[in-house]
């Protein structure tokens, strides 16, 4: 846990957060739900590419909520972030996901029985649940990775935005953003069984910018408490100490 | 230096702006030619929804295209109906797209073009004899051709910085609808600045070079712009 310097500046009550698009209605609810409502909370949220390139370059955020492990690492290492401030707020689930109700069951689909004309999937090259997918489909259906019917989302709302919209029959989405439709939209999902990808983690770090910003400290150990774990399990992720 | 992704993407990109300006050549003439000699009420609109995409974001365009044009959309359903399928994730879909996205930088120029010409050449040819399509094909269409000039640069080189359409509607697929801009928003997202770099440099060069060339000629050949920069 991280302790108040003594030397935090008390004025200073606004936070700045910087958060990975796949994390949007979960951290809309924390923040409703944090307690001191009169910190002035300021959300942005990205790609954790774009956001990686722009604290790099100055950008005044206090907070980053990255979809990886990677990119708060790197920051730390280069001395954008705190070491000890990083922690796993949540771990994603893979979801294949179908607009038509009728579509996919609770068992394995069969991939040569299945009809459709496009797939959709998150780019593997800088989305993690894309690289999660392209895992799946190298065991399960690897003629798909190089067939014409995959179509590639630049990251997983816009995989999400081809299947909503019906360009795509099927997509391999987050069960978070499945969770956020209304219940006639949900459509057909098969939750992708863990064994068949790497752990989505997504980390948070406390950038050094904000060090000395009372405000977000308080904000920053309210985001590791148990209250808001069991939020992030409610919007379909995992925690570390969850299940 | 370029990897080989890097040049289908390039080669893809040249492909797609030669395809659009060509198709934009032939669509933009009759309107441009229509806006710059009626005098009907229905020249608001229509300047209005020509001149749209000068202002709307790329992304409205892409995201009502993605509607439009999929199994759901009337422009789907119609392409569908022909036994085409539907347009997104295509190469003619990026097409599609691209002639609503580079349609005021090729009728405009034309339309300055047609407007500057003198109305007293055509009443003279039509006093010896010339028809409507006479006037058009050998007095109009040779008058403006710095206007067509510009209009072919100015279409070819929107086209080539398209980026928030094609990402919108693109789906990404390598030699079908991967172009430029999105493979550097790739490179970046990815964290490879140095692969970035390589094709930024080229695009920044490629643009300088255009409006270079379109500046410097503009007095010589009287080339008619956009509405700005005569």
């Amino acid at each position: 846990m991280l302790l108040l310097p003594a030397s935090a500046s008390v004025a200073e009550t606004t936070i700045k957060l910087a958060v990975a698009s796949n994390f949007a209605a979960p951290v809309k609810a924390i923040v409703a739900s944090y307690p001191h409502t009169t910190d002035n909370i300021r959300v942005s949220l990205g790609s954790s590419g774009k956001f990686y390139a722009q604290i790099r370059q100055g950008a005044p955020f206090d907070i980053f909520l990255s979809a990886d492990t990677d990119k708060p690492e790197k920051l730390v290492a280069e001395g954008f972030a705190i070491e000890s401030s990083r922690f796993t707020y949540g771990i994603g689930k893979l979801v294949l996901w179908s607009g038509n109700p009728r579509l996919l069951q609770t068992t394995p689909p069969d991939w040569q029985q299945l009809q459709f004309d496009k797939i959709a999937i998150a780019n593997p090259r800088t989305a993690p649940y894309g690289l999660a997918a392209q895992h799946y489909l190298q065991q399960q259906y690897p003629e798909i990775l190089t067939s014409r019917q995959r179509v590639t989302g630049e990251n997983i709302a816009q995989a999400f935005a081809y299947v909503r919209s019906g360009n795509a029959q099927l997509g391999f989405v987050a069960l978070s953003q499945v969770l956020t439709l209304a219940e006639q939209n949900k459509g057909s999902w098969w939750i992708i069984p863990e064994t068949y990808y790497a752990p989505i983690l997504q980390d948070a770090v406390l950038l050094t910018e904000a060090q000395h910003n009372a405000a977000a400290l308080q904000f920053y150990q309210y985001l590791q408490s148990a209250e808001v774990a069991a939020m992030i399990r409610a919007f379909g992720y995992d925690t570390p100490e969850g299940n | 230096m370029l990897s080989e992704a890097d040049i289908t993407t390039l080669w893809l990109t040249l492909k797609l702006a030669s395809v659009v300006t060509v198709l934009l050549l032939l669509i933009g003439t009759p309107v441009a030619w229509w806006l710059a000699r009626t005098h009907s009420p229905a020249k608001g609109i229509i300047g209005a929804i020509v001149a749209l995409p000068l202002i709307l974001p790329p992304t409205v365009l892409g995201f009502y295209l993605l509607l439009f044009m999929g199994p759901n959309g009337a422009f789907g359903q119609f392409t569908t109906a022909l036994g085409l399928g539907t347009l997104p994730f295509t190469f003619w879909g990026l097409v599609v797209a691209s002639l609503f996205y580079s349609l005021p930088f090729v009728v405009q120029p034309i339309q300055n073009a047609f407007a500057a010409i003198d109305e007293r050449h055509f009443e003279v040819a039509a006093t010896l004899g010339a028809t409507p399509v006479d006037r058009f094909l050998s007095i109009a269409l040779p008058m403006a051709r710095p206007g067509f000039i510009s209009a072919a640069i100015l279409g070819f080189a929107h086209t080539v910085g398209e980026f928030g359409v094609i990402l919108m509607i693109g789906g990404n697929i390598p030699g079908e609808t991967k172009v430029v801009s999105v493979q550097i928003y790739d490179h970046v997202e990815a964290l490879d600045y140095a692969s970035a770099h390589n094709l930024s440099q080229l695009m920044l060069i490629f643009s300088f070079t255009v409006l270079l060339f379109l500046y410097s000629f503009q007095k010589k050949w009287r080339l008619t712009g956009m509405n700005y920069g005569n």
